[in-house]
This record gives structure tokens, C-alpha cells and sequence, in this order.
């Protein structure tokens, strides 16, 4: 496979998400988690979202399938899906569009399958709650080559979760999640239960089953390793904010934002010894953010200026934003 | 051998899950592990491995949390299934865990202070209220923590890391002699898991403590460790001096779990691996376990189990490629092990 995946030649935006504001209702005040986000997915484009916990990115991924629960709420903003303003459906609509259109793999596998249906049931759930209708052989062959598809034999329909492995629970949370052939998949942090050799072979399913269904993807998580090697193109985020969006060998060879260059710079090498740095600091507290660039605190390059002015995202090259004003 | 009798040592330890007439066969958790923790002669030794592969039984049973199906795991000598009141007080303090999830030991009703106090309370660290103060505020400094920030406050109201470091500090406010850390970085972020682990690097360092760090995760184990113990299916599949295992592996098993790394780099090789399934749950009954997995399985490693052959001076590999070199025997496990150096990882 061509690592160096061409976005320009299939430049159409698949997703576009404008402005996007959600907030948490807090008793001392609301707490903004996803503070005015804006990206476009292009079609079959592999899309990163990095950051610590807290920085917004599972919350950014929930509300683009308009999945925030109270207290929770999307304040304002706008996602469109190939052409379909989705803030303007209705709730069947938007039901109707989760899984077809957009697909969640969600955060530990481990605990969103049922663990009282096989895994066939789970699948035929699926198919049936989108308005499948399938004889019982058809379903039958509809799961097996499901389960092909993810790498799993197709007994595995006839399995309860308990008797899968975790990798195994995940290729079937995959195939759960391209049955309906989906436009966009969102895979929030897939493999971060697994250990790396199976996390290898999960990513490779993914890589290869989105490649087959021409789908976008947009990977959640916070390991730059697992980003440098499947994403397109990357967006950072910090304290609920997108700090730096731009191609993945941008952000390796040259990333524009001190939060970037100390996320890449804190992952352990297997090159050198003693080279394990953190970030100093902790992740601000969203009901409590520091006035300026939420970052200055953490940040060895800010001067008086980040202490006062939040600094907006600039496009400071073709392709490439940030929100920092010393990049 | 310097010391007479080993501070901790796992001798010939056999670990079996289930097993009886309704449950068929059962599953052996570890099989026949040797290992000695000397007091003198601290160090960090990685234990790492995939889930299932062995490595956080081989921790309860050090911790005496579950007792072995065969073999002995002792304490100073003594078999920990026979210490006297005295003695199991002085293994308890001497032998400290901290576990994997800093969400889950603490109990959300009391204050955070309360697992500092208790053990202070329990084994009479201070004779009055002001020095086990003092104590755990020391403690709390140890792992880099600031005590105004700490004390008072309920388990919500901290972080996943402060709340993983309280744990690291109330191991260190027991002055022990060794630590077994089971996971204890993995479910923190990874701007974090230096900091932590950095910690634990200057117990070993500055106070003397060995410490057993198991993980998954291979590139933290590099940076932190002195020596690493490769365990694949219940087995050692390799043992040695963490540069010299990470740098040059010789066990398959821990040259396919060097290259699942991803890297941070622009080369973009690691999804043109092989995608296909790993081996599954049933190990073969006879031969090396890894086997059905390995990309140079030979007849013979269907046949007989590789013992352990010592390649190196600091090093073990369990895999028939090297036979001819001397095998390892099970007592002299610490022998390819180094004392600990410093890797100048960051305080």
C-alpha cells in the first residue's frame, strides 16, 4: 500500500463541521468542552483527533453524532454530511443517520456488546433497527461476510462477547460499524485496550475495511505513534479547542504548536534511554481555564501577550492551522 | 551471592486456573518461573508481555495475593504461605503494590488522605499525629506531589495522575524494599507517564528500592528498566539487560512485539504488517508456545519446550535458534540481570 495517500486527488469533503460550541451545565456555570471547532473531513481521508484526557476530543466525536446526553448540550454550530445539514433533522432522522452514515467504534470494546446476545444478534439488531429486512439465509451470509470482512471466522456470529478475545471483540465492534457501508467512521481511541500486537492487526483491519467500503475516518485518541502511522492529516486539541490542524508529516517534521512539539516530545523512544519527558503541568480544568491562550501556563515560549489575548486559529500555510501566536 | 537469603524469591513457580472434572484441563496462568529479587542490588526489571501472558499473576503471587499451584514463592527464606505474625507485618511493609487503576482503590466517601493515614495508623510509622504528618507529606514530595494541593481533598476533585502518584507515595511512606507496580502508568496519559515513572526511577535510584515494573507497553519499560523479562504464554521467552533485549532481540516473540510499536516517524511502514489472526486461546500441548505464531518455527520446537540458553552474559532467550549456547537454569534466573545504573530519566 502507498503510505503517502493522495488527499488532493479526491479533494471532496465528505464532513464539514462549523463553529461547533458544546457545553456542560455545571452549578458554578457551564463549562465550554468543544469551543468553537471547525474541520472538514475529505472523503476517504483518515482524520486524527489527538490530546490528554479532557482536552474535548471524545466530546467533539459525540456531538458530531449528535450524541451529547444532559448535561451536556450542543450550544451552536453546524455538521454537515455529504450535503445534509444534520443539526436540522429530527431525532428519527438523525437515528437513521448514526451507523448508516456516520459509525461509532467506540471507546473499549469490551463493554459495548451486549454480553447476553451473540454476536450474530448483534449484527442482525443492527441491520434490523436501520430497516434491513433479510431472510434468515441472507442474513446469515450478510454476517459471515461481515465477519470476513473484520478478519473473523465466521462461526464467531454463533459467539457471545465473553468467549472473544479483546482484539476479536473489536473486529466485530468493526463489524458492526461498516454493516450499513457508512460514509464516515469514527473510531474513538479502538485499541487502547489492547496490547500492540493485536492494536497492529485491529488498525490494519480498519486501515484495510475503510479502504473497501470507501469510507473517511476520523481516529480519536492520544498515542502520536498510532497517529503517525494511520493518519492523513491531524488535529491537536487542548482544552477544548483545535490548537493545531495540519498533514501528518507536517506535525512530525515540524509541528507549529508548543502543546504539539511537547505531545510528540513525550512519547517514550526506543532509540535512546533517558529520554522521558512530560509535559509539566496539568491539563487546565475547563470551568476553570487561564485568561489568554488556555496553554501559557504549560507553555515555555509565552510572553505577555499569551497571558492576555487567546490566540485565533490562523492559516498560517495552505492546509496548515494554528492557534498560537508565536507559530 | 552476596546475601544470605534472597529479600524475594519465586522458586519453581506453577500457576493453574480451573482444572477439575467439570472444567476439563484448566489453564496454567505461569508455568515453572524462577526469579530473585536481592536486597542489595537495586534495580527496575520490566516484566512485559501481552494480556494472558503471565505476568500479573506472577505479580499476585510475589505479592502473596493468591498462593501457587506449585513451587514456593519466599519471603527472606521463608515460604510465604508459612510466615509467623511478625514476619508477614514485615513482609507487608517490605513488599508494597501499586495497582493499575487509580480510579477504582479509592474509596469516593473519604478523603484521600485516609489511604495515607491508615497505614501509618496500622503498622505505627509515627508515634505521634504531627510525624505521621510530617511522613506523608515527605512521601507526597517523593513522587512530586505538593501536599497543600493533595490533603483535604476527595479522589474526584484529583486527577488520574496525582491519584496514581498518591498510590506511589503511600507505597513509599511504608519504606519498602521492593515495589511491584502492576500497569501502573497505562490507564494515565502519556504526557503523565513520565512523570510517574520518573518516580519510580529515583525510589530504585536515591532509596534503594527494587522495583518490578509490568507492563505492556515496551517503550516505557526501555526507558525506565534495567533489565526486562519477556513473558509470552506462561512462559520467560526472554530475560536479560533491558539495552541489550530492546536493541537486539532474539526471541521471535519479542521481535514481533518491537516492531507492533507504532512510530513517531514520517516512514510510514507499520499497517503493511501481517494482518492476520493471532494464534487464538489454545496453546499447543507440546513444544514452544509461541510456535504457532513464528515466522522461523522449526519440526523440533513442535516437539520439547526450549529451556532458557544464555546467549550473552546479560541475556536468556527461550528458543531453540540458540541452542548450543549454555542453558539457563532456573536458580541462576538473576544471574543475567544488572544491578541498577540510572537511565538520567528526568526526576
Amino acid at each position: 500500500m502507498s503510505a503517502a495517500r493522495d488527499i488532493a486527488s479526491n479533494a471532496a469533503a465528505i464532513l464539514r463541521v462549523e463553529h461547533l460550541h458544546v457545553a456542560f451545565d455545571h452549578p458554578l456555570g457551564a463549562v465550554q468542552a468543544v469551543d468553537d471547532i471547525s474541520f472538514t473531513l475529505l472523503a476517504n481521508e483518515r482524520f486524527g483527533l489527538a490530546g490528554e484526557s479532557g482536552s474535548g476530543k471524545s466530546t467533539l466525536a459525540l456531538a458530531i453524532l449528535r450524541m451529547i446526553k444532559p448535561p451536556g448540550r450542543i450550544l451552536d454550530g453546524l455538521v454537515h454530511l455529504d450535503g445534509v445539514e444534520l443539526s436540522a433533522l429530527d431525532q428519527e432522522a438523525i437515528r437513521r443517520v448514526r451507523l448508516a452514515g456516520i459509525a461509532l467504534v467506540p471507546q473499549g470494546s469490551m463493554n459495548s456488546l451486549n454480553p447476553v446476545a451473540r454476536i450474530r444478534a448483534q449484527i442482525a439488531d443492527a441491520l434490523a433497527d436501520h430497516g434491513v429486512a433479510l431472510s434468515k439465509a441472507a442474513l446469515e451470509a450478510r454476517t459471515a461476510d461481515l465477519l470476513r470482512q473484520v478478519g473473523l471466522r465466521p462461526e464467531v456470529a454463533t459467539l457471545y462477547p465473553h468467549e472473544l478475545s479483546g482484539g476479536m471483540k473489536q473486529r466485530a465492534c468493526i463489524a458492526i460499524a461498516i454493516c450499513l457501508r457508512p460514509k464516515v467512521i469514527i473510531a474513538d481511541e479502538p485499541t487502547s485496550a489492547l496490547d500492540v500486537v493485536v492494536q497492529r492487526q485491529v488498525m490494519e483491519t480498519l486501515a484495510r475495511v475503510q479502504r473497501d467500503i470507501g469510507a473517511a475516518v476520523i481516529l480519536v485518541g492520544h498515542d502520536m505513534g498510532l497517529m503517525a502511522q494511520f493518519v492523513d492529516r491531524l488535529g491537536v486539541m487542548y482544552a477544548g479547542r483545535l490548537v493545531e490542524v495540519a498533514p501528518i508529516a507536517e506535525i512530525i517534521t515540524r509541528p507549529r504548536h508548543p502543546y504539539t512539539q511537547m505531545l510528540i516530545s513525550s512519547l517514550p523512544s526506543l532509540e535512546t534511554r533517558g529520554t522521558l519527558h512530560g509535559i509539566p503541568g496539568l491539563a487546565p480544568l475547563l470551568r476553570d481555564l487561564p485568561p489568554g491562550c488556555a496553554f501559557h501556563p504549560r507553555c515555555p515560549q509565552a510572553d505577555a501577550r499569551c497571558r492576555t489575548e487567546k490566540p485565533a486559529v490562523r492559516e498560517i500555510e495552505p492546509g496548515l492551522q494554528v492557534a498560537c501566536h508565536h507559530a | 551471592m552476596p546475601d544470605a537469603a534472597p529479600l524475594l524469591e519465586a522458586r519453581h513457580v506453577t500457576k493453574r486456573y480451573g482444572g477439575g472434572r467439570l472444567s476439563g484441563e484448566g489453564m496454567t496462568a505461569l508455568a515453572d518461573l524462577s526469579l530473585t529479587i536481592h536486597a542489595g542490588r537495586p534495580s527496575i526489571t520490566a516484566i512485559v508481555g501481552e494480556s494472558g501472558s503471565g505476568k500479573t499473576t506472577l505479580a499476585r503471587l510475589l505479592l502473596g495475593l493468591v498462593p501457587p499451584t506449585g513451587g514456593q514463592v519466599l519471603y527472606q527464606g521463608q515460604d510465604l504461605t508459612s510466615l509467623t505474625g511478625e514476619q508477614r507485618r514485615s513482609f507487608r511493609r517490605d513488599v508494597q503494590a501499586v495497582f493499575q487503576d487509580p480510579y477504582e482503590v479509592y474509596n469516593p466517601f473519604y478523603r484521600v488522605d485516609h489511604v495515607l493515614t491508615t497505614p501509618v495508623a496500622k503498622f505505627k510509622l509515627a508515634a505521634s499525629r504531627a510525624e505521621g504528618r510530617h511522613l506523608i507529606e515527605e512521601a507526597l514530595r517523593d513522587v512530586g506531589l505538593r501536599p497543600e494541593e493533595i490533603l483535604g481533598r476527595f479522589p474526584h476533585q484529583l486527577s488520574g495522575g496525582q491519584r496514581q502518584r498518591i498510590m506511589v507515595a503511600r507505597a513509599v511512606l511504608m519504606r519498602p524494599r521492593i515495589i511491584v507496580a502492576d500497569e501502573p502508568v497505562s490507564m494515565v496519559d502519556a504526557s503523565l507517564r513520565a512523570t510517574i515513572l520518573g518516580s519510580l526511577r529515583k525510589l530504585t535510584d536515591e532509596r534503594g528500592i527494587s522495583i518490578l515494573y509490568i507492563t505492556h507497553d515496551l517503550a516505557t519499560a526501555y526507558q525506565v528498566s534495567d533489565n526486562i523479562l519477556v513473558m509470552y504464554r506462561a512462559r520467560v521467552a526472554e530475560i536479560g539487560a533491558v539495552e541489550r533485549v530492546v536493541k537486539h532481540p532474539q526471541h521471535p516473540y519479542t521481535r514481533l512485539l518491537i516492531a507492533s510499536i507504532p512510530k513517531v516517524s514520517t516512514t510510514r511502514d507499520w499497517l503493511d504488517g501481517d494482518e492476520a489472526q493471532s494464534g487464538g486461546i489454545a496453546a499447543p500441548r507440546e513444544g514452544c508456545g509461541f510456535m504457532d505464531r513464528c515466522p522461523v518455527a522449526m519440526p523440533r520446537c513442535g516437539t520439547a519446550m526450549p529451556p532458557l540458553y544464555r546467549t550473552e552474559d546479560r541475556r536468556a532467550v527461550a528458543c531453540f535458534h540458540h541452542d548450543g549456547a549454555p542453558e539457563l537454569m532456573p536458580g541462576e534466573m538473576d544471574d543475567v540481570l544488572v544491578t541498577g545504573q540510572g537511565t538520567g530519566a528526568p526526576p
